[in-house]
């Protein structure tokens, strides 16, 4: 009976555990499961992917969106694109932040320094991207529990990546109405919708929504030196990988900080086990083994 | 300590001596370290030591914490940044410090649903269970006011949310709620305030606990069968029980070792799982998140708070007798607080005179499909409140006060207990010395 007690408290933590999770319900978009090499608990950035992100994010994204809470040091420090250090600094000379103490006070532009961090969003609408893969993370079912990104690693450049690759042409229902704003994406679900493409009980005959962002990558918008692919998805999945970098540049140490307590935690564990089994053993009334 | 006779402390080395006889330090120090615990406790005792932990754990990394934040509604969300970019270490404390909310409130309802089954509250540890209820609900308070901290969006329109409810209040509600956020709207002077209490209330419950543990020592543990150590002399005692240390240290280490790497794995490999993802936006009250969820710790009471809207008929009835009184939104409010109240008063509504739930045949049913209305209430509360899911809600709230307030006052006259072991010392023998039936001349090693 004692027993029972104690096992039967497993399940109940696992699913008090998943309700947890639950926390994103409503319509479920069309997210792939790209493969990252960042997930699981040994996964970790690959550099060379980091910066290829980089460069799509500098000649793309960067004409309307921000990275206001990365600093240009962060890209040469370990875990990270690693950029060489004289590299690091010509990229940030390149780019021009507004400066306050400048001209006696009234401010001016400068080229950066390694301290700066990237400019804010230039176009008012589009929002920053520091956070954006940790801020889109939880969208992952089934039911809203969660469980795809708990054992299939789903969670925030997924939905970047699948929301770049998202763009198609508008669906035929959409063509009853009046004129949409905005582009349609599969991905997509927090944008506007045709009532031409509901049912009637409200539900939606098509997925995603219309996304105020004009589709950003074509095909070959970038060219990488190590000759990597350059199609929509590829570029959409190194861009993703970067932009889970900016939201979380420690994940590197931070598996490895954790790999490290679980390897010592198991084995206090173990050795906390055997000194309580030798403690107990004489008044169970067992042999000391 | 009190109840329980045992050995006293007595100083043997000159300084022992003088420090004692000027504070009995030592003494207490001794009586707390091998208190007579009784034997037969299983693995659902542990959750005290595991949550005793915790508190020092978000205490510690708390402050370390405090050095680098600042309590600003346009540099909190920054601040928070830079701990997780900037600060050396400032991410592994910061995912330790969000994390170690979750695994406090994963073993204080273990801790709490334990007491439930094995009548941990009843005569004489009503007072122990009141304070546990206390704090409880300081726990509560505390989490709620730290998870407005980081600004996100969850914080902000989860604060505007739950302080609304005390806006609820008939008459005085507005005042209470202007009263309490220091404006008419969540901002400024609501984050300073919570960022204080915030870091008061862990003080409190630090002192509560010491308390909860010091009304416990003094009529000792219960354990499994619910049945008393017996005290007319020591040597009784000694065949009931064993010494705190080593026994208990040494198993519960052994325990918060286990728990400690699942939490380890947690914050190293799925540190946000657990998080709302909407709290890495900076809070902006214009744009209103499409579902604003509590943290899952609170969803079991946000649910029942919700399940009471204006169509059921209970609530109907009482705005019909309260002249309009108590509507909707109070009456939700009051059942939600109500939820808790009555969970505290299960001393005095639990009329079985067997303790443990283990000699009650019928009450396990109903226990067991509490502990399965509350984690019904966990889900459906972070579900929207449409379509089947408040039908859900009502019937699991309904539930849980039915059983508290019915079930549990019936099932002491309707239910033929079964007969306890007569000692510890019985259950002890009968679990692990089966064939010979004879306790072995256990001879404690200090
Ligand atoms: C022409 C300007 C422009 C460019 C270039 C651009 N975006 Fe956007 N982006 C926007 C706007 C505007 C929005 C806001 C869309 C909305 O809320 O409807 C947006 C939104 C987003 C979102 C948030 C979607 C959501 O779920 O809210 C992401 C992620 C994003 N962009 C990523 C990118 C990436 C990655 C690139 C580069 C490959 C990029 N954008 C290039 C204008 C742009």
């Amino acid at each position: 009976m004692t027993m029972r007690f104690t096992r039967s408290f497993g399940p109940v933590l696992a699913l008090a555990l998943a309700a947890g999770a639950a926390n994103a319900a409503g319509e479920a978009p069309e997210v792939t499961d790209f493969h990252f090499s960042f997930e699981g608990p040994f996964g970790s950035y690959d550099r060379m992917q980091l910066q290829r992100g980089l460069q799509v994010y500098t000649e793309v994204c960067a004409a309307c969106h921000g990275l206001e809470y990365v600093a240009f040091r962060n890209l040469s420090e370990p875990g990270g694109p690693m950029l060489p250090e004289d590299q690091m600094r010509a990229y940030a000379d390149e780019i021009e932040v507004w400066d306050p103490t400048l001209f006696d006070g009234e401010g001016d532009f400068r080229p950066a320094t390694p301290a700066d961090h990237f400019p804010r969003s230039s176009l008012s609408n589009a929002p920053d991207l520091s956070l954006m893969a940790k801020a889109r993370a939880g969208f992952s079912g089934p039911y809203g529990t969660g469980l795809n990104q708990l054992f299939r690693g789903m969670g925030g450049p997924e939905y970047i990546a699948s929301l770049l690759a998202g763009y198609e042409d508008e669906p035929d229902c959409a063509f009853d109405g009046p004129p949409m704003d905005g582009f349609y994406n599969t991905v997509f679900t927090a944008g506007g919708f045709p009532d031409s493409c509901k049912y009637e009980d409200g539900t939606h005959k098509v997925p995603g929504s219309w996304i105020a962002m004009a589709p950003p990558l074509w095909g070959d918008d970038v060219d990488f030196i190590d000759g990597s692919p350059t199609d929509v998805e590829s570029v959409a999945q190194d861009v993703a990988a970067f932009l889970m970098w900016t939201a979380e540049p420690k994940l590197n140490q931070r598996k490895q900080a954790g790999l490290t307590g679980v390897i010592f935690l198991t084995i206090l564990s173990v050795l906390l086990y055997l000194t309580n089994k030798r403690i107990w053993a004489p008044v169970k009334g067992k042999k000391i083994a | 300590m009190a109840g329980i006779p045992h050995d006293h402390y007595e100083p043997k080395t000159r300084g022992e001596k003088w420090l004692e006889s000027r504070l009995p330090i030592l003494g207490l120090l001794h009586s707390t370290l091998t208190i007579p615990t009784p034997k037969n406790l299983n693995w659902m005792w542990i959750w005290g030591i595991v949550l005793v932990f915790t508190l020092l754990l978000q205490i510690v990394t708390g402050i370390v914490l405090v050095m680098h934040y600042v309590p600003h509604v346009d540099k909190a969300f920054a601040s928070v940044e830079h701990i997780m970019r900037n600060v050396n270490g400032g991410h592994m404390i910061r995912y330790f410090h969000m994390n170690g909310a979750s695994l406090f409130f994963v073993a204080v309802y273990l801790h709490i649903f334990r007491g439930l089954y094995y009548g941990s509250y009843k005569t004489p540890r009503e007072v122990t269970w009141i304070i546990g209820m206390l704090i409880y609900i300081l726990m509560m308070g505390t989490a709620f006011m730290g998870y407005v901290l980081p600004w996100g969006q969850m914080s902000f329109h989860g604060t505007a949310v739950i302080t609304g409810l005390f806006g609820a209040v008939p008459f005085i509600g507005e005042g209470l709620q202007t009263w309490l956020l220091g404006a008419s709207a969540v901002g400024q002077p609501a984050l300073n305030r919570f960022f204080s209490l915030h870091y008061l209330l862990p003080f409190v419950i630090l002192g509560l606990v010491i308390v909860h543990i010091w009304a416990f020592h003094s009529t000792g543990n219960n354990n499994p069968t619910g049945v008393e150590v017996r005290r007319t002399s020591k040597e009784e005692v000694e065949k009931d029980t064993l010494p705190f240390w080593p026994y208990f240290v040494i198993k519960d280490l052994f325990a918060l070792a286990v728990i400690m790497t699942v939490f380890m794995a947690i914050v190293g490999f799925m540190p946000n799982y657990l998080g709302h993802p909407d709290n890495y936006i900076p809070a902006n009250p214009l744009a209103t998140p499409a579902h604003i969820v509590p943290e899952w710790y609170f969803l079991p009471f946000y649910a029942i708070l919700r399940a009471f809207d204006q169509d059921v008929w209970l609530v109907i009835a009482v705005n019909w007798l309260t002249f309009g009184i108590v509507d909707a939104k109070f009456f939700g409010v009051l059942a939600m607080f109500g939820a808790i109240v009555v969970m505290a008063l299960a001393p005095w509504l639990d009329t079985s005179s067997v303790r443990s739930g283990r000699y009650r045949p019928m009450f396990k049913y109903w226990f067991w499909l509490l502990v399965v209305t509350f984690i019904v209430l966990m889900w459906v509360g972070a579900m929207p409140a449409d379509g089947i899911y408040p039908y859900i809600a009502l019937i699991a709230s309904t539930y849980w006060f039915a059983y508290f307030l019915v079930i549990l006052p019936l099932l002491g006259v309707l239910e033929k207990p079964e007969v306890p072991p007569n000692t510890i010392e019985e259950d002890f023998v009968s679990h692990y010395h089966e064939d010979d039936g004879v306790a072995p001349a256990a001879t404690p090693a200090e």
